[in-house]
């Protein structure tokens, strides 16, 4: 089974129910072709980098799924081409490190990849600090006490 | 009239000094680079949305090579512009 994961931008100017009927389709497409979704991810209503179909906002959804004939893809990327309601669409084949960072989003361990690593650094430097000062030398006492024993 | 004690340092003792660069997938372990995390990849991008060199960001050529897939794919979902101006304030 190869996991990939369909990113695609609905128009915003649908209302709710055409939105969520849209994703709903594709979703039922994969599964009818034989796909497994692993999991649906609303992103919900961004703001596009730069006009897509004169559109400024776009709803981003993306759908992992795991599938054993990967030539069905073409038939998804076909419909949703001809599809006015979807902006964009990308398909990509998930490694195996892109299918461990899904769950791990998931699970919740990654809320923010870059945020989430800022603290290790910060936690890891005091741990190699500069090792407390050596005790200081024992007193001249004793090579004193040493010489007088001789004497 | 300035104290001795004022006067520390005729030049300004930052400059010249040589900061290790070092790659962050390496150091934190990253494994894959996510192409909808638009704060992250905005790491590696400069002010016109061009990819910046591995000789400023340190990161090493495996990563790097990941690191320019995944703006390219975020540029296409319009996730990271093509072409810009002051992408960072």
């Amino acid at each position: 089974m190869r996991h990939f994961e369909v990113s695609f931008i609905v128009d915003p100017v649908l209302s709710g129910d055409e939105v969520q009927s849209t994703a709903k389709a594709y979703c039922d497409m994969l599964s009818a072709e034989g796909a497994k979704i692993v999991h649906i991810d609303e992103m919900g209503l961004r703001q596009l980098a730069y006009p897509l179909n004169k559109r400024n906002t776009g709803l981003y959804y993306c759908v992992e799924f795991a599938t054993e004939s990967p030539t069905m893809i073409a038939k998804v990327e076909l419909a949703m081409k001809r599809d006015d309601r979807i902006l964009r669409f990308l398909t990509v084949k998930l490694d195996k490190y892109g299918i461990k960072y899904n769950e791990d989003k998931r699970a919740g361990k990654i809320g923010r990849k870059n945020r989430k690593e800022k603290p290790v650094e910060v936690v890891s430097r005091p741990a190699a600090a500069v090792p407390p000062p050596p005790p200081p030398p024992p007193p001249v006492v004793v090579p004193e006490i040493a010489a007088s024993e001789e004497e | 009239m300035a104290t001795q004690d004022e006067i520390k340092f005729l030049s300004n003792p930052s400059i010249g000094q040589h900061k290790t660069k070092y790659c962050r997938f390496k150091k934190f372990g990253l494994k894959y680079v996510d192409y909808k995390d638009d704060a992250f990849l905005t790491q590696f991008v400069n002010e016109q949305g061009k990819l910046l060199p591995r000789r400023i960001t340190g990161t090493s050529l495996k990563y790097q090579r990941r690191v320019a897939t995944a703006v390219k794919r975020a540029r296409h979902l319009a996730i990271l512009p093509y072409v810009t101006d002051l992408l960072k304030p």
